[in-house]
């Protein structure tokens, strides 16, 4: 059934769980009276033959002695013997001779004595063909098709000879009212029962769906609206539904890191990109840009007497130069070789800081976990350190806070520099390690730029912790091998 | 008086209120007249022993029990009443001198004359005499004369009962009919209300009865007495007499008849005469039964 199978969850248990509820109310009902049709019948029968024998043995002397009234009065008083309980009641008693006639009956109107049984139509033309007459038979108790009666039919013997039958016919209608009044009772009592437990399996059934439709409700809203699905209400237990609310849960969180990382991949290939980029085209300036630079140098070296032409090439080296100093900035390239980091550079940072700060009037505080060497390029590790606290410095309020964090762990190193200016807003996040991008009038944006590439060269990490009133740039490197450094470092290339 | 205190021929419902389920077929069956004979009666040594049967005095244990001590105050000795259930064990119980007075039939009385001494005789409707009525089922409007009859289930009282037996067999004999091929099947019911019931309810067709009986169970029951129909009545014959046995001492004899004579006359008595529909009794003549005397030896010839 389509139907029932597009059907919420909220109406399939609730129903279903009412179907097997009625459905064993029946079955059990059903069952009961079958069994309590077999028992009635079963002592009707008993009951019958009981009273068959009893008159059996009863009749054998007035039947013997030939004495119909007396026969007749015994037989009517044995009818009697039920009067409030009609099932019970013999409609039809008769006692039939050795010749199969009817000796005498209860209702002589309708089974005249002397006729036989066969001749009078109804039920009992089929109830002669089916009583076995042979001597021997105890009892039979006989149900001719056809018949509105069943008969229970009793043989009269006298000393081995037999003298006739004791026919008694029951009405199968008359057992009927009893019966239905069972039924009747019967479905009161599963009716009662069940106005019960209805109500009651409705609810449990309903707060058995109600984890699943929240769950489904969830997922719905999944995969755009991870918030709404991580307030949904699922339940915490051991079950099977608790499981899958745990796996559920544990997707959510899941789908929020793809989600995180898939942000933060994206900002590192634009960065990349950035990075490739600018690599590109500073490769392309730094070229012509050298040769520029040699033209003119080999020019004043040999030099005209024009005053005017050295004034415009002085000029022109110093704008080259610039151009040259900027480039050579968004070309950010370690060097394989370099000395290792000693707790000599934190010291020489923060004299080079120390001007900075003492224009804000900014405290620095300062806790290194470094004692010794440890094998980072210190070049790279001081360039990165110091933009961070220039960075910081700039960020930090006059009279603020500055904080440099130096911890020393399993072969890596986390810098973390804080200041306690203005926090950098959700939306600036992703690009704030982009070239050119800065909130203030001074700089040129770079300093995070070439942070972020170093550390990515280095293969390091890089997280920022902004909330109101603090900010942390975290940095995480691992040591490298390190060849040290054979002279003083040149800075540019090409 | 009320209506059951007047039942005294309507025994059979009350007692089949106390004879309830199979227990009580059982019981009835013992109690059978011919399925138990009769023994000798147990009573109190020096009483006087009346034999009574429900052939037309149905069993009613009030009434008998009242009548039974009036009889004691009227005597001066204790009675006990001797109750059988037909008339032949009665009497058996005078003939051999058992009980000292029997209520029978004019029949038996007739065929036992030599040994039995007529003590009194019932007066009913101002004579000692009553008839025999041939009555057939009221439904059965097919049946309108003795003749009708013929091939039916026929219902007897007592096979020594006048009206419900003699009677008919006489009759039959006079019309040169055999009785025993004249019905396609007859019985006794050993009672006279009971063959009125047997007629009413179509057991039989037609029955012999004492006219007596049908026309008191005409006014105390009359639903069993409208199921029937009387078709014939016999000439008036001697109404069923009290009887002694033989050697009954002359005192007693005397006594106990001046005591039914006269209860008429007394209050107690007449009122138990009343519920017996009877007008009182009379010493009466052995010549009242000359009428049986001479079907007897028609029917008993053969």
């Amino acid at each position: 059934m389509r139907g029932f199978a597009d059907l919420s969850l909220r109406w399939k248990i609730p129903l279903r769980v009412m179907a097997a509820v009625l459905g064993t109310a029946v079955a059990v009902t059903t069952a009961l009276l079958v069994r309590d049709y077999e028992d009635i019948r079963q002592s009707l029968e008993t009951h019958a033959k009981s009273i068959g024998r009893v008159l059996a043995s009863t009749l054998v002397a007035p039947v013997l002695h030939d004495d119909l009234w007396r026969t007749f009065e015994i037989l009517q008083l044995a009818g009697e013997a039920h009067p409030a309980s009609a099932e019970l009641q013999a409609e039809i008693m008769m006692v039939l001779d050795s010749e199969r006639r009817i000796f005498v009956s209860t209702r002589p109107r309708e089974f005249p004595v002397g006729k036989r049984p066969e001749d009078l139509g109804g039920g009992l033309g089929a109830l002669a063909d089916s009583i076995a007459w042979r001597e021997g038979v105890r009892q039979q108790v006989l149900e001719p098709t056809g018949a509105a009666h069943y008969f229970v039919v009793s043989p009269l013997v006298a000393d081995g000879e037999l003298l006739g039958h004791v026919v008694l016919g029951y009405a199968k209608a008359a057992f009927r009212p009893r019966y239905f009044d069972l039924v009747g009772r019967a479905a009161a009592v599963t009716l009662l029962v069940l106005m019960i437990i209805l109500p009651v399996s409705w609810v449990w059934a309903r707060r058995t769906g109600a984890p699943l439709l929240e769950l489904s409700e969830a997922l719905s809203s999944l995969p755009d609206d991870l918030d709404t699905a991580r307030r949904a209400k699922l339940p915490v237990s051991r079950d099977e539904i608790g499981q899958l609310a745990d796996a559920f849960r544990r997707m959510i969180a899941e789908l929020e890191a793809k989600k995180e990382l898939e942000s933060q991949v994206m900002v590192s290939e634009r960065l990349a990109a950035v990075g490739r980029l600018s690599a590109g085209i500073a490769h392309e300036i730094n070229n012509p840009l050298g040769g520029m630079l040699t033209a003119i140098k080999t020019y004043q070296r040999h030099g005209g007497a024009d005053p005017m032409a050295d004034q415009t090439l002085s000029l022109l080296e110093r704008g080259i130069s610039q151009i040259r100093n900027t480039v050579s900035a968004l070309l950010v390239e370690t060097k394989p070789t370099d000395r290792p980091l000693s707790p000599a550079d934190i010291n020489d940072l923060l004299i080079l800081a120390e001007p900075a700060a003492q224009a804000k009037s900014i405290s620095i505080a300062v806790q290194s976990q470094l004692s010794a060497p440890v094998p980072l390029p210190a070049t790279l590790l001081r360039q990165i350190i110091l933009n961070l606290l220039l960075n910081a410095i700039a960020a930090a309020a006059d009279d603020g806070r500055v904080s440099l964090d130096l911890a020393v762990g399993d072969g890596m190193v986390r810098v973390t520099v804080g200041n306690d200016g203005k926090h950098i807003p959700e939306e600036r996040m992703d690009y704030i390690f982009e070239p050119f991008t800065t909130d203030r009038d001074k700089g040129h944006g770079l300093g995070l730029w070439i942070v972020y590439q170093i550390v990515q060269q280095l293969k390091g990490s890089i997280v920022v912790e902004s909330q109101p009133g603090w900010t942390n740039f975290i940095i995480e490197v691992f040591h490298v091998r390190l060849a040290e450094e054979p002279a003083q470092a040149v800075p540019d290339r090409g | 008086m009320s209506m059951s205190d007047d039942n005294f021929v309507g025994g059979l419902t009350d007692r089949r209120r106390f004879l309830m389920g199979i227990g009580g077929a059982a019981a009835l069956a013992v109690g059978h007249p011919s399925s138990v004979l009769a023994g000798e009666p147990a009573v109190p040594k020096g009483a006087l022993r009346i034999g009574l049967t429900p052939v037309f005095l149905d069993d009613q244990m009030s009434f008998t029990a009242r009548w039974r001590s009036w009889f004691e105050e009227k005597l001066e000795r204790p009675v006990a009443f001797v109750q059988r259930g037909s008339y032949r064990d009665v009497v058996d119980l005078v003939r051999s001198g058992k009980i000292d007075f029997a209520w029978l039939c004019g029949f038996p009385y007739v065929r036992h004359r030599h040994q039995m001494r007529l003590v009194a005789v019932p007066v009913w409707r101002g004579q000692p005499l009553y008839q025999s009525y041939l009555i057939a089922e009221a439904q059965n409007i097919g049946i309108r004369s003795r003749a009708d009859l013929t091939g039916t289930v026929f219902a007897y009282s007592d096979p020594d009962s006048n009206s419900g037996y003699l009677y008919p067999q006489f009759q039959l004999r006079s019309a040169q009919l055999d009785p025993a091929s004249f019905f396609g099947r007859s019985f006794f019911t050993w009672s006279h209300r009971k063959v009125v019931e047997a007629v009413s309810i179509g057991l039989a067709s037609g029955g012999a009865v004492d006219g007596y009986v049908w026309e008191t169970l005409a006014v105390t029951r009359p639903d069993l007495a409208q199921g029937t129909r009387i078709i014939e009545k016999s000439p008036f014959f001697g109404h069923p007499p009290f009887v002694a046995r033989p050697g009954i001492p002359a005192a007693d004899l005397e006594r106990f008849q001046s005591v039914l004579v006269g209860m008429a006359a007394d209050p107690q008595g007449a009122a138990l005469l009343r519920r017996l529909r009877l007008d009182g009794f009379t010493p009466g003549s052995p010549d009242l039964y000359d009428g049986i005397a001479r079907m007897m030896a028609t029917v008993l010839k053969t």
